[in-house]
């Protein structure tokens, strides 16, 4: 008999419940949904990977790509705390379920080779930054493509 | 009178994870119960070998799901002992809130559980409907609602503005209105009382001899309480152990009520006095040769880890004793002469965190 009150209550107002994938609530700023990467600002340096707890990012460096599997990323955050550049963020909401498991490699352009290299042929690091660039385009292009894959 | 057996579990409606009871049973009552268990065990111990100091945080946060920012605590605890590490006031006190903010909310989804245990639906939903704003404050300061991940060696990772601090408290304003106002049917509704009185009583020298842990042991009149150490930021809040003396479920839950309100103080108290300064301190170096045990109270009761460093990045041992692990004990000496029908509300009266004990 003592609840009685609080349901009378509850049935007077309105449901506690959103009307869930009609109705989302929006989301807190300091949620830690999905981790994202900015590959133009990564350096490469595999630190993220080296903290990662889960080791689930690989960082190759002379071929300039940086991979996740997001299944297996349990969003602690440490990776984004390592960031030298600070190139990892969080997204406020969380990952759409996917059918199938993928791996999200991202294209970027590697570092280029240290100063003795580049010292030997002093033109050519020019027509290298060129095709650099060249190839850096269609990367740009494939790795939005890999994230609607995703989506 | 013949003996029956029946078997009680893994899977049963009352139990959230895994435990085996094998019940002998003599018409309708209970004559003995013995357990069995090792359905989840994750060997997260062992880990401790592959990952480094810092990666552990995570797996020990994954010990328990639901005091998982307590078990991190404990961890960064240990380390920075062994590393003689001192942190900042404001780190500790920082570790202060989200762990009572934990307390609080595995005691709100305890109470629900209970109360569906022995049948009283709404209830369930009424405290886990004040359980969610205790989650939001979670998600909203640190970024996750359960695996908050907060801890890191040397401090915390987040930190609280003033502004957060002031919605923090206006929520919990809410919160301690929307709890109490439950306090009059979980303490003195008949149907309750019906089920919880006298039900699963566990007297204070068996409670002590057999070693139970937390609520348990506080429900059976032991004032240990393992905040009285002044651990972390505690030594700075003003705080009593919270004791019933009937030794029965409804004790165990009252405890548990009272408890979840206490939180709530505590968390004022602590943004209260939320000193100035970092919030984390640098740590090089890897943790020297040497051992480590330490203590602390979560929302089961007394959690004990030991650590054993040997100078490489990984440790030579980790070692969790959980306070579910501890309750069992006591559970098995409040079955015998027990009604069948009481069983699932004893074996929840517990707060049974298998997970946790399995590791």
């Amino acid at each position: 008999m003592l609840f009685t009150p609080t349901v009378v209550k509850n049935l007077l107002k309105k449901p506690a419940t959103r009307k869930y994938p009609f109705e989302v609530r929006e989301p807190f700023e300091k949620y830690r949904g999905e981790l994202i990467i900015d590959i133009e600002k990564c350096i490469f340096c595999g630190m993220c990977a080296r903290k990662c707890p889960c080791q689930c990012i690989t960082v190759d460096k002379t071929a300039g790509t940086w991979a996740c599997d997001p299944h297996e990323c349990i969003t602690c955050g440490y990776c984004v705390d390592a960031c030298p550049t600070k190139c990892l963020t969080f997204k406020d909401v969380h990952r759409k379920p996917m059918l199938e498991k993928t791996t999200w490699v991202e294209q970027g352009t590697p570092p280029k080779p240290k100063k003795k290299a580049a010292a030997k042929k002093a033109d050519a690091p020019a027509k290298e930054a060129k095709a650099e660039k060249a190839e850096e385009k269609p990367a740009k292009k494939a790795a939005p493509k890999k994230k609607a894959e995703k989506k | 009178m013949a003996t029956t057996v029946i078997p009680f579990g893994p899977q049963h409606p009352v139990l959230p994870e895994p435990v085996h009871l094998t019940l002998k049973v003599e018409d309708e009552i209970v004559k003995e119960a013995i357990p069995a268990l090792g359905y989840v065990h994750r060997g997260l111990e062992k880990l401790a070998d592959i990952r480094d100091y810092h990666q552990m945080i995570t797996v020990c946060e994954r010990v328990c799901g639901i005091c998982s920012m307590i078990h991190g605590t404990v961890y960064s605890q240990s380390i920075e002992e062994l590393m003689d590490i001192e942190i900042t006031d404001r780190a500790k006190i920082l570790r202060v809130i989200w762990s009572e903010l934990h307390r609080m909310h595995s005691h709100l989804l305890w109470l629900g559980l209970f109360a569906d245990a022995f049948g009283f639906e709404a209830l369930f939903m009424q405290f886990w409907k004040v359980r969610e704003r205790i989650m939001d404050i979670n998600e909203a300061t640190a970024g996750s609602r359960v695996i908050v991940s907060v801890n890191v060696i040397g401090g915390v990772r987040a930190d609280l503005s003033p502004d957060q601090c002031r919605w923090i408290l206006s929520e919990l304003d809410v919160a301690e209105k929307e709890i109490q106002e439950m306090q009059a049917t979980i303490m003195e509704d008949y149907t309750v009382k019906h089920r919880t009185c006298e039900v699963g009583v566990l007297t204070y020298d068996q409670a002590y001899e057999l070693g139970a842990a937390g609520p348990t042991l506080r429900g059976s009149g032991v004032a240990s309480d393992m905040r009285m150490l002044g651990y972390g930021g505690y030594a700075d809040l003003d705080f009593e152990p919270i004791i019933e003396t009937s030794g029965d479920c409804w004790a165990r839950s009252t405890v548990r009520f009272r408890e979840t309100l206490q939180s709530i103080d505590l968390v004022r108290q602590a943004i209260s006095k939320l000193p100035e300064g970092d919030i984390a301190v640098k740590v090089k170096g890897n943790p020297p040769e040497g051992e480590v045990y330490q203590r602390v109270e979560q929302p089961r009761g007394e959690c004990v880890y030991y650590i054993r460093g040997n100078g490489t990045k990984h440790l030579d041992r980790l070692r969790i004793r959980t306070p579910t692990f501890a309750n069992i004990p006591p559970l098995l000496a409040m079955m015998p002469e027990c009604e069948l029908a009481d069983v699932p509300v004893i074996i929840l009266s517990i707060d049974p965190c298998i997970s946790c004990t399995e590791r």
